[in-house]
């Protein structure tokens, strides 16, 4: 006799497509996902417990390997909570340079998240046009911090160390090619029959199950809902730049995919602009150097990290070290929609929400 | 100031059961356990929709849980807080009001071991399923 039976099929944790140890394990009546579940926790190195038995300033290293494709994002919001929490004054040229370092990161992360998307939908190619370009930021943070993808550049009330002054010639010239790079993401993927047929339509978000599931950052603009804390709330020196919040209407893969590029473009007019208005000056500003807020002193510093809203969560209790520390980190919520959005697709539509959702698991696991 | 208005209907609702205080970017309404829910259910009403952050913090005596709750539309914000025992660490789930709430709460129960009452999954997140310690909770020495 025929009969048809569900399958259960695990994706990951180790697998090129799952970006880290994602491990998501998903019943199939067919071809067709019934249902999914995501497991987490494959790389957990309990950040958080650890922030309790370091200082402040100790810290640092361990915030740029949260979300360690962007690390100057998460990096910064530490330091700006910190420093919210001491009430540190931070010198302007040490503010210009934190935004250039903090855009140019979240290039650098949009443009891997494009590139994973065109790999992890077969296009080889994609990866490598993007990775070409992202070198570039790669080399210019080896030129400032020492360090390529950890960076820990931040300091809590400014940065490491000046810019280098082989750092303007490079930084220049990148802004210049961004629009030429875009053409060739645009000929080479956007153009692309196939990845139009994989990613229109897939994994659909409408804006009210985007906000009631805590979805942020490009993946909730993708729904049209133009949300960015550096306009909402703004941090650091924000205010100061003008650009536009790209946003999208339909909020499927398709379009969590081409928003990406769009925001290169608005990051690029930010450091231009944070290029042309730079000061001279200290980068530096004064803090001591054993760092005790106030017992009692609580704070939550979000920013809009590459990813979403990357927040900190800190309690003092008046000793040099963190009372207790929150990471609320926008990979790890953003994750949360996928079997619901995956519900009713074929298995390789997950692979491309998975892609599009653009977790990062050292983040996410934390 | 809208928030003004809100906490000012919201102090006639809940009386004695709610204090205010500012931690000089978030009002904090702190609320009796008992009536965390109705209180969460009168903020979606009144705009915020967007959980954007629920974690807890261990003081030994007492677990304070503590949501950070936005409005997308109207660019308004607010936190609440409420003191649970240490003995029975449990407090109503908001995840009929917020969906989000799922694996926050989920991972708060990991780590601190607090139970959220109607949370239709409470198991683990972070740690493997069959984990016995919460490592957040202070009691927990590191060696």
């Amino acid at each position: 006799m025929l009969q048809t039976e569900n399958i259960t099929v695990n994706i990951g944790p180790q697998h090129p497509s799952t970006h880290g140890g994602l491990h998501v394990e998903a019943i199939f009546n067919g071809e067709i996902i019934v249902d999914s579940t995501v497991h987490l926790g494959y790389v957990h190195r309990s950040v958080e417990k650890i922030a309790e038995t370091r200082t402040y300033p100790q810290f640092v290293p361990y915030t740029s390997r949260l979300d360690y494709l962007a690390s100057q994002l998460p990096t910064l919001a530490y330091c700006q909570a910190v420093e919210k929490m001491i009430g540190a004054e931070i010198p302007e040229r040490a503010e210009y340079i934190r935004v250039i370092m903090a855009e140019l990161s979240r290039i650098a992360s949009h443009m891997l998240a494009i590139g994973s998307i065109a790999i992890d939908l077969g296009a080889t190619t994609g990866l490598i046009y993007t990775f070409r370009d992202r070198e570039r930021i790669m080399d210019m943070f080896e030129m400032t911090s020492g360090q390529r993808l950890i960076t820990s550049y931040m300091r809590i009330g400014g940065i490491s160390d000046d810019l280098p002054p082989e750092f303007f010639p490079a930084v220049n010239s990148f802004i210049e090619d961004i629009p030429k790079m875009i053409k060739e993401y645009e000929d080479l993927l956007v153009g692309n029959e196939i990845m139009q047929a994989r990613l229109k339509g897939v994994g659909v978000i409408s804006a009210e199950d985007a906000i009631n599931y805590g979805v942020s950052g490009p993946n909730l603009r993708a729904t049209g809902v133009a949300y960015d804390i550096r306009k909402a709330e703004p941090y650091g020196i924000y205010d100061r730049f003008d650009f536009d919040i790209p946003t999208r209407k339909n909020g499927d893969s398709w379009d969590r995919f081409i928003l990406r590029i769009e925001e290169i473009k608005e990051s690029s007019e930010i450091i231009d602009q944070a290029l042309k208005d730079l000061p001279q000056g200290e980068i530096m500003g004064k803090v001591r150097r054993v760092i005790r807020p106030e017992a009692g002193k609580e704070v939550y510093h979000r920013i809009e990290s590459a990813k979403g809203e990357l927040g900190f969560y800190i309690v003092s209790d008046g000793s040099d070290k963190p009372y207790r520390l929150h990471v609320r980190a926008p990979s790890f919520i953003n994750l949360m929609i996928l079997p619901q959005i995956s519900k009713g697709e074929k298995l390789q539509d997950i692979i491309a929400n998975i892609a599009t959702l653009d977790p990062v698991l050292g983040e996410c696991d934390r | 100031m809208p928030n003004k208005k809100i906490i000012e209907g919201l102090q006639a609702e809940f009386n004695d059961a709610l204090e205010v205080s500012n931690d000089g970017s978030y009002d904090i309404l702190t609320i009796e356990k008992g009536q965390l829910h109705a209180l969460c259910e009168n903020l979606k009403k009144d705009g915020f929709n967007y959980l954007a952050n629920l974690t807890a913090v261990d003081y030994e005596d007492r677990f304070e849980v503590v949501y950070h709750i936005h409005s997308v539309p109207e660019n308004r914000k607010i936190a609440v807080k409420t003191i649970i025992d240490y003995g029975n660490p449990e407090v109503s789930t908001v995840i009929d009001i917020w969906r989000t709430a799922d694996w926050q709460e989920r991972e708060v129960y990991d780590l601190l071991g607090i139970k959220f009452a109607g949370h239709p999954n409470l198991i683990r997140i972070l740690l493997p399923y069959d984990y016995e310690a919460h490592p957040l909770r202070k009691d927990f020495k590191l060696k």
